[in-house]
């Protein structure tokens, strides 16, 4: 599977983020997937003309590939002309060469919530750098390519969303559609591939036993469950972040702090400080995703009311103070 | 005279493109351009001052952490709190981790293959440079990549993941280390040193350090198997040693207490003054006015501005522009091999990679004693509480040099964001004196057009630019 691969209004960390693909170097797992960059911003050698010829052959339909991998926010402004981000040496929109190379790829691949929803290029009032994802506006469908875009193999834009992607949702999901292809059952309705966003950010949250008793942190660095106080978001956000770590044994939540929930589209304007729980009456206003709100009242109050010792008082210090106690077992000697 | 413009400029972070003005085949003058424009500075006024913690991370996917700390050094500042003992320690190990990463990630994926160009068949290391550095396909990134991510398995404790963590915080960190995990902390900086003696350097680190002039590093080097050796015999061959120098002014604003804050100019060594920096927009896409200090600094899009050719703006030094990276830093500092290397050739494409590398030696030990210096058990945060109306500035450096934020709290919101990222140094457009950037001046009478050698290619890498975070 050939690969183009360009980016724009973005930080380019998918691709930092994707180099530390483990356990094999990422370009021995790519190749021997089958899969090779037709070229990459930063990591091809053709630089200028030999770049530009390469990428108007593809968009003219001279060079065959199979997957665009767009990695930033489309930037249409100011008024519509794209200048915000011209292509350097061909003096066109970046928004234009998308719109040209889409039209002759097979899959298309949205890296990183910038490109599938606008993320924080989208973010500021007002939207001046009208930005946009390639195939949404935040939640809105629509976008750069519009609702009805559908490339070669039939598919809308693959969203592989997160601020930054993990290098195995990218990877993955590559391999995947390099092995055996993608079908719509494969997305969920924001476009995501399902292998990483068929689960929540809560699940195998290393913080676990403090939700269940709603052992709260109540300050950064604090070891509690970072729902009630510090704006987790950890058991609305679609990501198996908790089950798959980062850099070896990471996670936003190992790492002490809240999931702001990354992947999902609107992310970046939660209408809240983004380490604070906005609460009515004392109680989150973001619940657990399906969960009714009586039951987790009435389950709170139960838990916080059973919470052991050792709980409550670890989920407010930076190292634990209580350990867990040795049962001893009982019998024959 | 004719004009050339040559783009996309790719193997940097970001999207470059220079425009030069040949004449006889050599550069009369270059123009820098940004061509995109992201609007960082905009996004952030009127949130509440600690989400410019998730915010300016991802200015940069390359320099988050350090955007992250210079963010929280700012924040800090308008709380007047100060980092615990151990919180400070993390914040030096996580931003260490990062610019060290970025060290290799910019010798190896964006600065090498270069040297595989078909531009430079025959000559004695090309096809062992080919061998090795051909980009993606070369055996060095083979080895190279599973280097750095397990290196990067540093943040996965430190910081929860990279890039784009939210574990820096004004008083410290949210992550404190468990006994058991300095232990794992120490295992993994060995197994980095033992990739950078092995295959980097072909000696130890600390032989490396203490390197103190040219001709002791080229002694050195002669013979010796490594990616170092290969680069100093393929770069002296170029002639890459006196090639490349701009200004020959440097700005550090010092890093991890171990490298110190200063200017050098013109041979000598000067105090740092944060006062003395303002950032003029003539040349950029920006509404002109006189230049301002970044702490009144204003971003204001003008798209049609005549005479305009880039998104960034032109920061200078006491009204001069200056160079910022590693050479700035080690200069600065004053190693000698880098302050041997620039008086005898000035800043040179060689001079700036031997200072890059040269801190890989010097820091991975520094970080070790770190580690151990850790308290397991004492705190690794403080707290405090954010004023509705409060000033800060956090000046840190990341890899490719000085980068500082600037800003005001009004109200309980941010009123005023302002930053100046290293490349916005580097590559920074002329200003209203006409005063060309530092690589605007270093690509002056350097071959380029057709059939020239790609020494253009090496210049503007050897500044290990950050397109994104320049036009933040």
């Amino acid at each position: 599977m050939k690969v183009l691969w360009l980016q724009s209004g973005g930080c380019g960390g998918c691709t930092q983020s994707m180099l530390c693909s483990e356990p094999r170097s990422l370009f021995d797992e790519l190749r021997d997937a089958g899969i090779e960059f037709l070229w990459h911003p930063a990591l091809s050698v053709d630089s200028g003309e030999e770049a530009l010829t390469l990428l108007e052959d593809c968009a003219e339909g001279r060079l065959a590939f199979d997957a665009l991998c767009i990695e930033g926010a489309m930037l249409r402004g100011p008024n519509g002309t794209g200048k915000f981000h011209l292509m350097a040496g061909s003096g066109r929109p970046l928004t234009e060469w998308v719109e040209r190379l889409a039209r002759h790829a097979k899959w298309v691949f949205a890296i990183g919530s910038c490109t599938a929803y606008g993320g924080f290029s989208a973010n500021t009032p007002g939207n001046p750098l009208e930005a946009c994802g390639l195939q949404f506006d935040e939640q809105t469908p629509g976008g750069l390519l519009g609702t009805d875009f559908q490339s070669a193999a039939g598919l809308p834009v693959i969203n592989i969303a997160g601020c930054p992607t993990h290098p195995g949702w990218v990877v993955d999901t590559l391999e995947k559609v390099a092995l055996e292809g993608m079908v719509a059952t494969d997305l969920d309705e924001y476009g995501r591939p399902l292998l990483y966003a068929g689960q929540l950010v809560h699940h195998g949250c290393a913080r676990n036993e403090y939700y269940e008793f709603k052992a709260s942190a109540e300050k950064q660095s604090d070891l509690g469950c970072l729902m009630e106080n510090l704006g987790c978001k950890g058991t609305q956000a679609h990501a198996d972040c908790n089950l798959r770590p980062w850099n070896g044994s990471g996670s936003c939540l190992r790492g002490g702090f809240a999931c702001i929930a990354c992947t999902e589209p609107g992310f970046e304007s939660p209408g809240h400080a983004f380490q604070e729980t906005p609460k009515l009456a004392g109680i989150p206003i973001g619940l657990p995703t399906d969960m009714p709100k009586a039951w987790f009242v009435a389950l709170a109050a139960l838990s916080k009311s059973a919470t052991p010792k050792r709980v409550r008082n670890n989920s407010v210090v930076d190292h634990p103070v209580v350990l867990p106690a040795i049962r001893k077992k009982g019998g024959g000697k | 005279m004719s004009r050339i413009v040559v783009g996309p400029f790719n193997r940097v972070e970001g999207d470059l493109e220079v425009t030069l003005e040949l004449d006889a085949g050599r550069i009369a003058s270059a123009q820098v351009n940004s061509p995109l424009f992201r609007g960082f500075e905009q996004t952030l006024v009127g949130r509440a001052p600690l989400d410019a913690l998730a915010i300016v991370p991802r200015i940069c996917g390359i320099c988050s952490v350090a955007q992250s700390a210079a963010a929280a050094e700012a924040l800090a500042g308008a709380m007047g709190i100060v980092p615990t003992v151990n919180g400070k320690i993390s914040r030096k190990l996580i931003t260490a981790t990062e610019n060290l990463a970025d060290h290799l990630t910019h010798f190896y994926l964006f600065f090498m293959p270069d040297f595989a160009r078909p531009a430079y068949a025959g000559r004695a290391w090309h096809e062992s440079a080919v061998r090795r550095f051909t980009a993606v396909k070369g055996d060095a990134a083979a080895e190279v990549l599973p280097a750095r991510a397990g290196f990067l398995r540093l943040m996965g404790f430190l910081a929860g993941r990279w890039p784009h963590t939210l574990a820096i915080q004004p008083g410290g960190s949210t992550r404190a280390i468990t006994a058991g995990e300095r232990i794992r902390l120490l295992a993994q900086l060995r197994e980095f040193r033992s990739f950078l003696e092995k295959r980097l350097f072909g000696d130890a680190l600390a032989s490396v350090a203490q390197l103190a002039s040219k001709e002791a590093l080229l002694a050195w080097s002669d013979g010796r198997l490594g990616d170092f050796p290969a680069f100093l015999s393929a770069a002296t061959d170029l002639g890459l040693d006196k090639t490349g120098g701009a200004y020959d002014a440097f700005l550090s604003y010092g890093a991890y207490d171990l490298f110190p804050a200063g200017t050098w100019q013109a041979g000598q060594a000067a105090v740092f003054d944060p006062v003395a920096i303002d950032e003029d927009t003539s040349s950029a896409w920006l509404v002109s006015g006189q230049p301002r200090h970044p702490a009144q600094g204003e971003t204001v899009v003008d798209a049609n501005k005549p005479d305009a050719y880039t998104w960034c703006k032109a920061p200078r030094y006491a009204g001069q522009p200056f160079e910022v990276g590693a050479l700035a830093r080690q200069i600065i500092a004053c190693h000698p091999l880098a302050l041997d290397l620039v008086q005898r050739d000035g800043a040179s494409v060689m001079a700036r990679v031997v200072a890059r590398l040269l801190e890989l030696a010097l820091v991975l030990p520094a970080m070790e004693a770190w580690v151990q210096a850790l308290q397991p058990g004492e705190p690794f945060c403080a707290h405090g509480t954010m004023p509705d109306d409060a000033t800060g500035s956090g000046l840190v450096e990341a890899a490719r040099g000085s980068l500082g934020h600037w800003l005001s709290i009004k109200r309980g919101r941010i009123e005023r964001y302002q930053i100046i990222a290293p490349t916005t140094w580097n590559f920074s457009p002329r200003d209203a004196s006409n005063q060309p950037g530092p690589l605007e001046k270093a690509l002056v009478g350097l071959p380029a057009g057709e059939g020239a050698p790609p020494t253009v290619q090496h210049v503007v890498r050897s500044f290990d630019p950050c397109m994104v975070c320049t036009v933040h």
